[in-house]
């Protein structure tokens, strides 16, 4: 059993319920007791003071790339990157080595996790066999083993019939699937947003057809198969309006973007900085404004890290040889209050596309302080800043398209379950 | 949120201390490497081709594509500077046995190289290898992928000058694969710092990258619209591997529609210019009778070419820079 634990005097953000207010958060045995009142008979073994920080729930990180399989070892440390960014519950996708496609390395990797003591792991299981795209993987075992849905990772199939049936199957079972709206054909040799700057820097150039062709083709195939889906990482505006026609028209779909994406444009490459060289690849200011815009009328429901370490070795190369991704699990929440400071959203608001939206996405019980639920709680200080930089990134990827830049807002506490994983100096 | 960038290539002087590319070049600083290519013309006409600028440098030329023609401009300029010169032909050596580019610029840096003349397939290659350098160790971009071939733009731009003069007035059209033409991008940015008033792209759409407008230029797509009036024309060579797929075709269509021929010529203006940074496609891009007629001014871009490399080594060799990240 765990201790009973008191956060006292600060300001609570529940964007599940609307709660922003100075109260005191109370825990027993794993989960939220109450809120405001401790309840007859509380009897805290541990108060901690929260005057003058934020107290929210644990954030939910819909994409965050542990490394494991793969890299044995890792995770343990990109665990610790996730409580010290105030998250306490990562999706993990099965675009490891191998893939996540049979019951046992699913079991291996959960195994590790909960020895690692660090955020909630939700799997998900590759959709088709070592997510080649042809044959269908084992959805409803991965399913008992804990794959929270199936996803294909990079690009849509090719062969769209293979597709169409692993909709179906999922249906079958009423399993969630989950794929980035990618048309590997119209990528081709790609590295960059096609546009004014892949034009300027020579960079071959993505063009927005590669999401929306993908979107058209995921929508059809979803009216053919009833299946639930969830789009990860969209990128551009075109994109967003197809999700916001799909969800007028009842689809049952939901969809996220990554947190760089709403920072970041295709010109923050600059002079070919390949902590910029992300997939999908940094667009317009058209479509950031597009993304953003879609995430203040819901059409985009969550944003994630898409945290993606990468090697210097992997990174200190060409651009258009660079491997994609950029490190993002210690950023999210300094980059949510940005977001929020940057469009005047209130916190609760900006809080929800971290917290209750992607818990609401994986159905699980957690991202809100309602009592009677997981006590996966952040308490955060506002006002702190930090430099990023290798040393101050706990992630074995010190890829940040942000390193050098100021960030606000600094974790102190990261409580999963009611117990304290993550307690930060002052 | 806003990324910093820095530029990376002058010092903070504001001098020459590599050359990456056109863009972000102030134009006096354009029109000084002109006047140094002026002065280093008369070298390569006397009896004694060299001068001691660069005695006791060791000048790199680091080329990790093929080229022979560039990288013989590069090797004469630096040998009429006096400087020492190593030809390295990377493509062959080292990243065949997977050194990594960085490692291999650390051993040459090692061998005491003092200007690394770059060529890399991929671009913003040059900047990568800025970036890592020690601060007295310099680039000079040959051209990397797609992105830039500056010294070949600032070889045009002192043409245009030899011949035209003032580049205000002037209408200049640069003709043929834009998309993969690092000659096109460099040229587009020198000849609008220039103050070129009228510049435009002529290709199929295949051919003409998607944004090119926001650089600048108008694009057309019909030959003889584009050329119309026109003061200059720039033929762009089109890679054999371009002619057959899903970009064109045919080289006998490309011909047919954006071949320079002297007919076409005819919508030009009669004392229009042809330039075209070679190696040439007789026959594909541009007709015998134009690349050898009286418009053409081929070959004097080549011996044009070595004065300005001249000039580009010998300026940023004598920038001194404190600190460059």
């Amino acid at each position: 059993m765990n201790s009973a634990l008191a956060i006292e005097n600060g300001r609570v953000i529940d964007p599940a319920t609307g709660l922003d207010a100075t109260a005191g958060v109370y825990i027993a045995d794993g989960r939220v007791a109450a809120i405001g009142v401790p309840p007859p008979g509380f009897a805290a073994q541990r108060v901690i003071d929260a005057r003058g920080l934020i107290v929210a729930p644990g954030l939910v990180d819909l994409c965050a790339r542990m490394r494991e399989p793969g890299a044995e070892g890792a995770l343990r440390g990109e665990m610790r990157a996730a409580l010290r960014g105030g998250v306490t519950g990562v999706v993990c996708p099965p675009d490891t080595e191998p893939p996540l496609d049979e019951p046992g390395l699913v079991r291996m990797l959960r195994q590790r996790s909960r020895e690692a003591a660090g955020a909630r792991l939700y799997p998900l299981g590759a959709l088709t066999a070592a997510l080649g795209g042809e044959t269908l993987a084992e959805m409803h075992t991965l399913a008992q083993v804990g794959c929270v849905a199936f996803c294909q990772t990079g690009a849509l199939p090719a062969n769209h019939g293979t597709l169409l049936q692993a909709l179906r199957y999922a249906r079958t079972f009423d399993l969630h699937v989950w794929l980035r709206p990618v048309d590997a054909s119209l990528v081709g040799d790609g590295v960059a947003g096609e546009g004014g700057l892949s034009a300027r820097l020579g960079l071959p150039g993505i063009g927005i057809a590669a999401e929306t062709v993908a979107l058209h083709t995921i929508f059809e195939l979803q009216r053919a198969s009833g299946t639930r889906i969830h789009i990860c990482r969209l990128s551009t505006a075109d994109g967003v309006e197809l999700v916001r026609a799909a969800k007028r028209e009842g689809l049952p779909v939901t969809a996220d973007v990554s947190m760089h994406h709403v920072h970041l444009v295709d010109q923050d490459i600059g002079y070919y900085d390949t902590n910029c060289r992300l997939d999908p690849p940094l667009r317009t200011h058209a479509d950031r404004a597009g993304i953003c815009r879609g995430l203040a009328d819901g059409t985009i429901d969550a944003v994630c890290s898409d945290h993606t370490p990468v090697s210097l070795e992997d990174k200190l190369l060409p651009f258009g040889e660079a491997r994609c991704g950029a490190s993002g699990l210690e950023t999210l929440l300094p980059l949510t209050l940005e977001w929020a400071r940057a469009h005047g959203l209130p916190l609760v608001q900006a809080l929800a596309a971290v917290t209750s939206a992607p818990a609401r996405i994986l159905a699980e019980d957690t991202g809100t302080l309602q009592p009677g639920r997981k006590a996966d709680v952040v308490v955060f200080d506002p006002q702190a800043w930090w430099i990023v930089d290798a040393e101050s990134l706990v992630s074995s990827g010190k890829n940040s398209p942000f390193a050098g830049q100021r960030l606000t807002g600094r974790v102190r506490y990261t409580l999963v379950g009611g117990e304290v994983r993550f307690e930060g100096v002052q | 949120m806003q990324l910093r960038s820095v530029s990376p290539q002058l010092n903070s002087e504001g001098e020459l201390h590599h050359l990456l590319s056109i863009e972000g070049l102030p134009r006096p600083l354009i029109e000084r490497i002109l006047t140094t290519a002026d002065g280093f013309i008369a070298v390569g006409t006397r009896e004694v081709k060299s001068v001691p600028l660069l005695r006791g440098r060791s000048v790199f030329n680091l080329f990790f594509e093929n080229s022979t023609r560039t990288r013989t401009t590069f090797e004469i300029a630096a040998k009429r500077l006096s400087a020492d010169v190593y030809n390295l032909n990377i493509a062959a050596s080292s990243t065949a046995k997977g050194e990594s580019l960085l490692d291999t610029i650390d051993n040459l840096t090692a061998m005491q190289a003092d200007i690394f003349v770059v060529r890399h397939s991929q671009g913003g290659a040059p900047y990568l290898i800025a970036r890592h350098l020690a601060p007295h160790v310099h680039v000079v971009n040959a051209g990397d992928g797609r992105h830039a071939h500056p010294t070949q733009a600032l070889l045009d731009l002192y043409t245009i000058r030899h011949y035209k003069g003032a580049f205000e007035p002037l209408s200049v059209a640069i003709v043929g694969d834009i998309l993969n033409s690092r000659v096109a991008r460099s040229d587009i940015h020198a000849l609008l710092t220039m103050g070129v008033s009228d510049l435009r792209a002529v290709g199929p759409l295949t051919l003409l990258p998607t944004g090119l407008e926001e650089l600048g230029v108008r694009v057309h797509t019909r030959l003889e619209e584009g050329i119309r009036n026109a003061d200059v024309i720039v033929m762009l060579r089109l890679q054999n591997e371009r002619m057959r797929g899903a970009l064109l075709p045919s080289a006998q269509e490309y011909f047919r529609n954006y071949g320079l021929t002297t007919q076409a010529l005819g919508h030009a203006k009669p004392d229009c210019i042809v330039m075209h940074p070679g190696p040439m496609n007789r026959g594909v891009e541009i007709d015998s009778t134009v690349a050898d007629g009286p418009h053409s001014v081929i070959l004097p871009q080549v011996s044009f070419g070595i004065a300005v490399r001249m000039a580009v080594l010998s300026m940023v060799a004598s920038s001194q820079r404190a600190e460059f990240r």
